[in-house]
């Protein structure tokens, strides 16, 4: 099927089987590879993207879904030397050891952020919920996550 | 110290890849011409493999090939060895039963791999795998560990599905021990199995260069060196100097990366079979069917006290579920690096363990994070914590009164082992001062008053990290040594390549290395670069695990840096016209003893590239590699704290405070050490309070997703505090213990000696889920 | 995930349409259970025809004591709705609680209660508050919508468009979730409507459920105990790998327990 959506900022038109997965879009078609695929049940979060300006698993959403969609990626947020604040906290804080989680934690910390500008400590670990990391301990996400949300607020 | 240098939280370079999405993980990597792979999978516990019918799978479009056990079998490819053998009680080797990567007559547990489709498109290959018609005749699975040792036998010649039967220390000794003894206490406890669950499911992507006869193997390997050896030496893909194995960013290990499995044996056979690159990444689902499994055991304890509660004998007796193959290390984990922990920090003088090592019709078990030392801490931990409720004695003062002593070391242990520092009241001390031990009381209360249950719960851990020293481990029983290597390449500008054969998943070797490496040659921190993961780049290598990179692949830098500087000094020695023994090195300087005559370290690099004016009796060039093999194992150790509350209505528990205080000797990276004992913790609270990994009767993982097997979320732990104490390791040149293993090693014993504490013991065993504990509260 | 026709209709004759046109049609709405399930290739659907072009099936409205949410309406936009917070709080609360975040973005209240999962939460509200379901062809009560293991009292075809919730005096929800999974295990509704108490529970049985034993003690006396004390029928209870039926029987006691605790103290 034809589908048309823009990519951090980029139009891109495309004929992919209606099977696709929005994953397989960015990956595959794209070769955006910061995205991740770490399940396949829709629990990890590592596929973490936004679609008009919402968190969302692009492991669950299919081609047809995401046609006419603005989508973000870990790869539209920041650049190495112009570093999204929620990318600069997480190295601050040591937040992510493979880094294999952090592109979808990063995506879904921005967009709790945005919706929830008050945080406390147990309102960052529920709003993580859709978000497993096996090697931090969650421990320095959060508190990578409070910083970025004070780094927001000031 | 510099603010990049040894003892400085340096910020990971590692990170700004991975925060931008530019890390390149496996899957990450596409070839030309590439195709898709997706295994062919016993859906039986048990089965014989009778006849594989592909020719529907064929005909799909796009397919290129099925290839089965049988075919690889035919190709002359050899079984996946077990890389330690295990000696028995009575001298014999262990019975390895043979594990042909691709199994062809019989498969012997739910998932296990048994052929290989390979197409132009992972559609193709996912369609036409459903296509081939299998024909099993299914066998009795054998399932349930204590019901392993009838006579029905998975493995032809292994009587009562025994692998081996060991044991260690002094059996009559502690047994006369624990007859004099004042008190005994008797415990039965059950190791869960885990399912490591790395967040990056493994991937492996071969390709065949027929004109050269260059085989390129990218995978997600804790090790790519010794993969690499195991293939050509052992399975016999392809010679060594034919095989290179790429382990490019890992994500996440915790030793399930660290086996040579049956995928990544196959898709660099088929790789050369269909002319093509075969690219295969495991679903979830694959994972937890077929990656190495963690833990479960079944153990039977006994503590003999005398009157005045000090520890004399201890007795072990457990069975480990090995699964239904040894594989890589699972021999060794539930013998050496579990049976020799069991004196912990105490100094118990009579230790006695007996360990029989069970096949079953489940996935192979091996080494996950800590690998037999949170088994022997467990043990260990949780008959201290119960002797001294028994005794009503404080349990923190109990294990004082035990410890073995500053002044005892070096402290040869019943079980093999010689420690050779550690401060275990130190930690002991501090960990009680931060959890506020004196208002635990007060806090209990108030939790009663709220109408939940509190209970707090200690564990003094020690474990044996930085494998290992290569004799003593081959005289155990390895197939391989255990140093590390590393190689320095100065460059003519004076920055430096550094090559380990460490691998990093996680873990930061990228800076932390560069710290050392840095600090030793007075030079900044960037202009250090370090190189891992690639056969064809580093010359050789152990790999990552058992907390050993530091310890030992660190310390091989250290040696490299020690002969460049040597190497330097004579250099400088010629151009300064000084004597050798008159050059000292610091801070990036050559100097010449009580003169102003200096040379920095890029000039001694570059005078050895551009050898100008240099000494006629030395090589050019300014490179330099070690092998480091350790003398002794270290010996991290520490005290972790945990108080737990319960919901008595539901039987929920909550961590609400969790305490870690760690010898791990000196630090190079405080953040970094930090960060990995908080990880560890969580692994650690999942196995005591959510992760099990259960088979039904039938053999079929019941708990084979995230919907099922319970990962700890962020909502799961609190914010932990952890702290250090330092005794440095006597015997590495870093004073470096380990740290990657710590935390998971520690907290299921401090766990559930806390939730014990908080609604009585009752048999409970981990994970403590809120229905256990409810019949735990209720009856 | 085997091939399929995509379809996304503009109208609802449309989508019934295609659905009786296709050799085995799925509707797709937000798809986060849907599209998991075909993942692991356990359905084969010929045509999936998703409703999200419907306009028709969004939005959501207040008045007449009734709260009206279109079922493509998402679980994130129920939770965060001005409306809905300040006249069906518990709703908004509830909604909060599916999933996690990202599942919510997606995910839409038909979809849920089309596909009836036994540990799903909006049934729940569905049953506890007494709801209206509205689908392409009539309308049915709540009390005679849910009917089995992932059965509903909808007709091959049929679309459940819009679900109108009665605003209670006061309610609340409390979910005891899987710690795997997140899904509830027992999660217990209870509203007050002058006096007369409605207990929606979700999680415990085939599929959600009236407790009106609990409810008729509730309705005489309205009290944390009496919910505790309360019999359910525990028979019929769901038993797993995550908890047995008389420990579910014991969480519906607690979850009813707990939502009477917050609903008094409204």
């Amino acid at each position: 099927m034809q589908i048309s959506l823009t990519v951090n900022g980029a139009s891109h038109a495309l004929d992919v089987p209606a099977n696709t997965l929005l994953v397989d879009i960015i990956r595959e078609h794209l070769g955006l590879t910061g995205t991740h695929v770490g399940c396949d049940t829709s629990q990890c979060g590592a596929c973490t993207v936004h679609m008009n300006g919402s968190a969302v698993k692009s492991c669950s959403i299919l081609a047809g879904q995401a046609d006419g969609a603005e989508i973000t990626t870990i790869e539209g947020i920041g650049t190495p030397d112009d570093l999204h604040p929620m990318q600069a906290a997480f190295r601050e804080c040591h937040a992510l050891q493979c880094g294999f989680c952090t592109p979808g934690m990063i995506m879904r910390a921005i967009d709790l952020v945005e919706k929830s500008p008050d945080l406390s400590n147990q309102a960052v670990r529920e709003g993580l919920e859709g978000n497993l990391c096996r090697c931090t301990g969650y421990h320095n996400i959060v508190k990578a996550v409070l910083l970025a949300a004070d780094a927001t607020r000031a | 110290m510099s603010d990049t240098g040894i003892g400085a939280s340096v910020r990971r370079r590692e990170d700004v890849r991975f925060i931008t999405g530019s890390g390149r993980y496996t899957d990450d990597i596409n070839q030309p011409g590439q195709t898709y792979a997706v295994f062919l999978r016993s859906p039986h516990a048990r089965a014989k493999i009778s006849a594989v019918d592909s020719s529907a799978a064929l005909a799909v479009n796009g397919v290129h090939a099925v290839l089965t056990g049988q075919d690889m079998a035919a190709d002359g490819l050899g079984d996946l060895p077990c890389g330690w053998l295990v000696k028995q009680k009575d001298g014999s080797d262990m019975v390895s039963a043979p594990h042909p990567p691709l199994a062809h007559t019989v498969a012997n547990y739910v998932g296990e791999p048994y052929g290989i489709v390979i197409a132009e498109t992972l559609a193709a290959a996912r369609e036409a795998a459903e296509l081939v018609m299998t024909e099993f005749d299914e066998l009795e699975p054998i399932v349930d560990l204590t019901g392993a040792r009838g006579a029905d036998q998975i493995h032809e010649g292994v009587s009562g599905n025994l692998a081996y039967d060991w044991e260690l220390g002094e059996k009559a000794a502690t047994e006369a021990a624990l007859a004099g003894a004042a008190h005994v206490t008797r415990i039965d406890l059950t190791n869960n199995r885990l399912i490591p669950n790395a967040m990056e499911p493994r991937a492996a992507l071969g390709v065949y260069e027929s004109a050269t006869g260059e085989h390129t193997l990218y995978t997600t390997s804790q090790n790519p060196h010794l993969e690499r050896l195991i293939l050509s030496a052992f399975v016999q893909v392809a010679p060594e100097h034919k095989l290179r194995v790429v382990a490019p960013d890992v994500g996440g290990g915790f030793g399930s990366k660290i086996f040579v499995y049956a995928e990544e044996t196959a898709v660099i056979w088929a790789a050369r079979k269909v002319g093509r690159p075969v690219k295969w990444t495991a679903d979830r689902s694959e994972s937890f069917l077929a990656d190495a499994h963690g833990r479960d055991h079944v153990t039977h304890a006994e503590l003999g006290l005398d009157a005045d509660g000090r520890f004399v004998a201890l007795k072990v007796q457990t069975t480990a579920n090995l699964g239904a193959y040894l594989s890589t290390f699972g021999s060794s984990v539930p013998t050496y690096l579990y049976g020799t922990l069991l004196a912990g920090q105490y100094a118990t003088p009579n230790i006695y363990v007996e360990v029989a090592g069970v096949y079953t019709n489940t996935a192979p078990v091996d080494a996950y994070r800590g690998a037999g030392r949170p088994e022997a801490t467990y043990v260990v931990e949780r008959i201290v914590e119960t002797a001294a409720r028994e005794l009503g004695r404080d349990p923190a003062e109990l294990r004082r009164l035990n410890m073995i002593r500053p002044d005892q070391f070096p402290y040869e242990t019943p079980v093999a082992l010689v420690y050779d520092t550690g401060d275990y009241e130190a930690s002991l001390d501090r960990a009680l001062e931060h959890v506020d031990y004196a208002g635990f009381p007060a806090r209990r209360a108030a939790s009663e008053a709220a109408g939940r249950k509190r209970g707090i719960g200690f564990a003094c851990y020690i474990e044996a990290c930085g494998l290992a020293p290569s004799q003593l481990a081959i005289q155990l029983g390895a197939g391989v040594g255990l140093y590390e290597s590393g190689e320095i390449r100065v460059n003519p500008t004076g920055n430096v390549t550094v090559f380990t054969g460490s691998h990093s998943h996680g873990q930061g070797h990228e800076t932390t290395f560069a710290q050392v490496v840095s600090d030793k040659f007075g030079i900044p921190f960037e202009d250090v670069e370090i190189v891992h993961g690639d056969t064809g780049r580093v010359e050789f290598g152990l790999g990552t695990y058992g907390s050993r990179s530091l310890a030992v692949g660190g310390s091989a830098l250290v040696s490299a840096a020690d002969k460049l500087i040597a190497k330097g000094r004579k250099i400088a020695a010629h151009m300064l016209e000084a004597d050798v023994d008159a050059v000292e090195f610091s801070d990036g300087q050559f100097l010449v003893r009580d003169s102003n005559q200096a040379l920095s370290f890029g000039e001694v690099a570059f005078a050895a590239y551009v050898p100008t004016n240099y000494p006629t009796d030395l090589e050019p060039g300014f490179s330099e590699k070690a092998f480091y093999d350790p003398e002794n194992f270290t010996y991290p150790a520490g005290t972790h704290i945990a108080e737990v509350e319960v919901d008595p209505a539901t039987g929920v528990v909550t961590l609400v405070n969790f305490v870690a205080v760690d010898d791990f000797g000196h630090v190079i990276n405080p953040m970094i050490v930090d960060g990995q004992v908080h990880g560890g913790v969580a692994q650690g609270a999942g196995q005591a309070l959510l992760e099990h990994g259960i088979y039904d009767d039938f053999g079929q993982l019941v708990t084979g997703s995230y919907m099922d097997y319970c990962m700890p979320r962020a909502d799961d732990v609190p914010d932990f505090l952890v702290d250090t104490t330092v005794t440095p390791c006597t015997h590495n040149p870093l004073g470096v213990k380990g740290c990657g293993e710590a935390g998971a090693i520690g907290s299921p014993a401090a766990i559930m000696n806390a939730v014990t504490d908080a609604v009585g013991d009752n048999g409970l065993s981990m994970p403590a889920t809120p229905e256990k504990v409810w019949r735990a509260l209720h009856g | 995930m085997y091939q399929f026709n995509y379809h996304r209709p503009a109208t609802l004759e449309e989508a019934t349409r295609l659905f009786s046109e296709a050799d085995d049609g799925f509707y797709l709405s937000g798809g986060q259970t849907l599209i998991p399930t075909l993942k692991q290739r356990l359905a084969s659907p010929s045509d999936l025809i998703d409703l999200s072009g419907i306009e028709g099936m969004k939005g959501i409205e207040a008045g007449n004591g009734v709260v009206s949410i279109g079922a493509f309406t998402r679980h994130a936009e129920v939770a965060a709705s001005g409306v809905i917070r300040e006249t069906l709080p518990v709703l908004s609360a509830l909604a909060g609680l599916i999933g996690d975040a990202q599942v919510r973005n997606m995910g839409t209240l038909g979809g849920s209660v089309a596909n009836s999962d036994p540990a799903a939460d909006y049934p729940a509200a569905v049953i506890g508050l007494g709801a209206t379901v509205h689908t392409s062809s009539r309308t049915i009560a709540a009390d005679d919508y849910f009917q089995d293991l992932f059965e509903t009292a909808l007709e091959p075809g049929e679309i459940l468009t819009r679900i109108d919730f009665p605003v209670p005096d006061r309610a609340a929800y409390r979910k005891f979730p899987n710690p795997a999974s997140r899904y509830a295990v027992a999660g217990v509704l209870v509203a007050d409507f002058g006096g007369s108490i409605r207990v929606g529970v979700t999680g415990a049985g085939p599929c959600a459920f009236r407790a009106t034993a609990m409810e008729e003690a509730l309705s005489a006396d309205l009290t944390p105990a009496v919910a505790r004390a309360a019999e359910v029928p525990a028979g019929n209870f769901n038993s797993d790998l995550h908890a047995s039926a008389e420990y579910r029987a014991n969480l519906v006691r607690v979850m009813a327990e707990r939502a009477v605790s917050d609903l008094l103290a409204e």
